[in-house]
C-alpha cells in the first residue's frame, strides 16, 4: 500500500457546534487522484478547508503527511479583483512558498510564471490588469498560481464553475499532468459525467461518508440514492453526539438526524466510517 | 520675472526658519503617510484612517491635560489610544461574528467622546482647536524629530511587509493557505496608520492628519494601475500639496494646516478630471478600440 499523503481520524468539521462533515476516517494516498462529490451542503468543500488547515476539527484528526506542501484553491475566493494588480503580479504569488517574505525574484522565477502562463493558454495576458479577464481567464490565471506553487498536494474546489468546456478540458489535461507528477490531487466536481470519465477515485459525501475508493463503484446508483437520503437539514435541537450514539457533549457537537438511521457503508475500501 | 518668482517660491522658506520647519515637517510627513495612505484605500478602508484620527484624541488630550501642549506625553497618549483601538476592533472583528467597521466605529466613537471630554475638562476652545487642527509653523526640534522617525520606521516596514501587504490586499485568503502573516501584517498597518496619524497631528491636527494620508492616495488611483507607482504618484502629489499649500498659507495669511489639506483636494479633483483613469479620459477613449 501506498504511503498516505492525508489521514483523517474520525474528523468533524463544521460550524457553531453543528456538523458539516461528520465521522471521517481514512487515508488519501500519496500521487492519488480523487475527486470529491456530494450534493450541496454535503461538506465538500468545509472538507477542503479542513485539509487546507482554514477549519480546525471540531473532533477527530485531519493530518497531512509531514514535508508535504500545499496549493488550495477554493470555491470562493476572497480574490479583490479591483486590485491594480496585473496577471503576472497574480500568478506570481504563488512563488511565496519558495521565495517567501523577502526573497528576490529571480529569472528562474520569472521563467517559471511565463512557463505557467502558457501551460494554461494565456501567453500574452501577463501585462493585462485583473479586472480585464473574463471569469475563465481568471480561472486559468488561478491555476496558473497553483502550477507556480509547485505543490505536492493540491485541492481544487470546483475549479470548473461557470468554465466554458474548452477551457474544462485544458484544466482536465493539467490536472492529469499533476497527477502524472506523481502529486497528490483533491478536486471537487459537480459533473458526475465528468468524473467517470476522467477521474480514478471518488469520495462520495452526504456529510458523512457514503463511499470511498474506484470513480465508477462509488457512484453506482446505489450509492447515490443512499447519499440522496441524508438530510440536508440544519437541525437546532438534534441531540449531542457520542460515540456509541448516546446523548452527552462528548464530542461537543450535534448529531445529524439521518433518515434511514444506519450509519454508512464505504464501498472502495479507501476509508472506514 | 525671475525675481517675482524667487519671492513666491523661494523667498517665504529662505528668509523665516519657522517657515522652513514646516516644510521640512510637511515634505516628511508626505513621504511617510501617502504611502501608507495607498494601501489604506485599496484595503477599501479610507474611512478607517478619519476613524483612527479621531481615535487617537483621547489619548492626546490626556497628555494635554497631565502635561499641557507638549509634544512627548501627547504623541505617547495618542500613540497608546491609537493602538487600543486598533488592536480592540481588530481582535472584535477577528474573534466575534462582527466585522471591523463596525467594532472601529464603536470604539473610536468612545474614543472620541471621551477625548473631547477630557479637553473639555481643563482647556480652553483653543486648545481644543490646537489638537484638532494642530499648527504646522510651530513645529519644533522634538516634533520634526518624532516626524522623521516615523517616516523612517514607515518606509522601513513597508519595505519589509511589501509583499505580504500587497499579498493580504489581492487575495487574503491565499496568504493565509501559504503564510502565517495575514493576520501579524494586518496589524503591523494599522500600526502604521496610528503611527502616521500621531505623527502627522503636531503638524496638521487630529482631525486634518488623515486628509494628507487619503487625498493624495485617492488622487493617485487616477494616474496609474501599478501599487508601487500609485504610491510614488502620491508621494509626489503629497510633497507638492505641502509646498504650494504653506506658500499659500503664507501669501494668503490663511491657516497652514488646511491649506495643505485643500491644496492636495484640488490634486484630487483635477485627478479626478484629467488623470487617465478619471472621469473624463474613459468617455474620451471609448470610440477608439482595437482589433484584439
Amino acid at each position: 500500500m501506498s504511503e498516505a499523503c492525508i489521514t483523517f481520524g474520525d474528523l468533524t468539521l463544521g460550524y457553531d457546534g453543528h456538523p458539516a462533515v461528520h465521522h471521517l476516517s481514512g487515508t488519501v494516498r500519496r500521487g492519488s487522484l480523487t475527486t470529491v462529490v456530494g450534493g450541496n451542503g454535503a461538506g465538500k468543500s468545509t472538507l477542503m478547508k479542513g485539509i487546507a488547515g482554514l477549519l480546525k476539527p471540531m473532533a477527530g484528526t485531519c493530518a497531512v503527511a509531514s514535508g508535504v506542501s500545499l496549493a488550495y484553491l477554493p470555491q470562493l475566493s476572497e480574490l479583490d479583483r479591483s486590485f491594480p494588480a496585473r496577471v503576472v503580479d497574480l500568478v506570481a504569488l504563488g512563488l511565496w512558498p519558495r521565495r517567501g517574505l523577502l526573497g528576490r525574484h529571480r529569472a528562474e522565477d520569472r521563467k517559471a510564471v511565463s512557463d505557467a502562463l502558457s501551460a494554461v493558454g494565456l501567453e500574452g495576458f501577463g501585462r493585462r490588469t485583473i479586472d480585464t479577464l473574463s471569469g475563465g481567464q481568471l480561472q486559468r490565471a488561478l491555476f496558473a498560481r497553483v502550477l507556480v506553487q509547485d505543490a505536492a498536494l493540491i485541492l481544487l474546489d470546483e475549479p470548473f464553475n461557470a468554465v466554458d468546456s474548452r477551457t474544462v478540458a485544458d484544466l482536465i489535461a493539467l490536472i492529469e499532468r499533476w497527477h502524472g507528477e506523481s502529486r497528490t490531487v483533491m478536486v471537487v466536481v459537480h459533473d458526475l459525467g465528468l468524473v467517470r470519465g476522467h477521474f480514478p477515485e471518488a469520495l462520495l459525501l452526504a456529510r458523512r461518508p457514503v463511499a470511498w475508493g474506484d470513480a465508477r463503484e462509488t457512484l453506482s446508483p446505489e450509492n447515490l440514492l443512499r447519499a440522496r437520503q441524508y438530510q440536508e437539514a440544519w437541525d437546532e435541537n438534534a441531540p449531542w453526539c457520542e460515540p456509541d450514539g448516546g446523548h452527552g457533549h462528548a464530542h461537543g457537537h450535534l448529531h445529524t438526524h439521518i433518515r434511514d438511521g444506519g450509519a454508512p457503508r464505504l464501498a472502495g475500501g479507501r476509508g472506514a466510517a | 520675472m525671475t525675481g517675482a518668482l524667487y519671492d513666491t517660491l523661494v523667498a517665504p522658506f529662505a528668509g523665516f526658519a519657522f517657515m522652513q520647519r514646516a516644510l521640512v515637517g510637511s515634505l516628511m510627513l508626505s513621504v511617510s503617510a501617502c504611502p501608507v495612505g495607498v494601501f489604506l484605500m485599496l484595503r477599501r478602508m479610507s474611512l478607517t484612517g478619519d476613524a483612527m484620527a479621531h481615535a487617537i484624541l483621547p489619548g492626546a488630550a490626556a497628555g494635554f491635560l497631565l502635561y499641557g501642549l507638549r509634544i512627548v506625553p501627547m504623541t505617547v497618549g495618542g500613540l497608546v489610544a491609537g493602538i487600543v483601538v486598533a488592536l480592540g476592533a481588530g481582535a472584535v472583528a477577528r474573534m466575534t461574528i462582527q466585522k471591523e467597521d463596525a467594532s472601529l466605529a464603536a470604539f473610536y466613537l468612545i474614543s472620541l467622546a471621551l477625548g473631547v471630554l477630557m479637553v473639555s475638562l481643563r482647556g480652553s476652545s483653543v486648545d481644543l482647536m490646537h489638537v484638532l487642527f494642530g499648527t504646522v509653523l510651530a513645529l519644533n526640534d522634538d516634533a520634526l524629530t518624532l516626524i522623521g522617525l516615523v517616516a523612517a520606521v514607515t518606509l522601513a516596514a513597508l519595505g519589509l511587509f511589501w509583499r505580504a501587504l500587497v499579498a493580504e490586499c489581492l487575495d487574503p485568503l491565499f496568504l493565509r493557505t501559504v503564510s502565517r502573516l495575514g493576520s501579524p501584517v494586518h496589524f503591523v498597518f494599522l500600526g502604521l496608520v496610528v503611527l502616521n496619524l500621531v505623527a502627522g497631528f503636531q503638524a496638521l491636527g487630529t482631525l486634518l492628519s488623515v486628509g494628507l494620508m487619503i487625498l493624495p492616495a485617492a488622487a493617485a488611483r487616477f494616474w496609474t494601475q501599478r501599487v508601487e507607482m500609485m504610491c510614488l504618484c502620491a508621494i509626489a502629489i503629497g510633497l507638492a500639496s505641502s509646498l504650494s499649500g504653506l506658500l499659500l498659507s503664507y501669501h494668503a495669511a490663511l491657516p497652514s494646516g488646511p491649506a495643505i489639506i485643500l491644496s492636495a483636494g484640488a490634486a484630487y479633483l483635477a485627478s479626478l478630471i484629467a488623470g487617465p483613469r478619471g472621469a473624463l479620459m474613459p468617455r474620451r477613449r471609448r470610440a477608439a478600440h482595437r482589433t484584439a
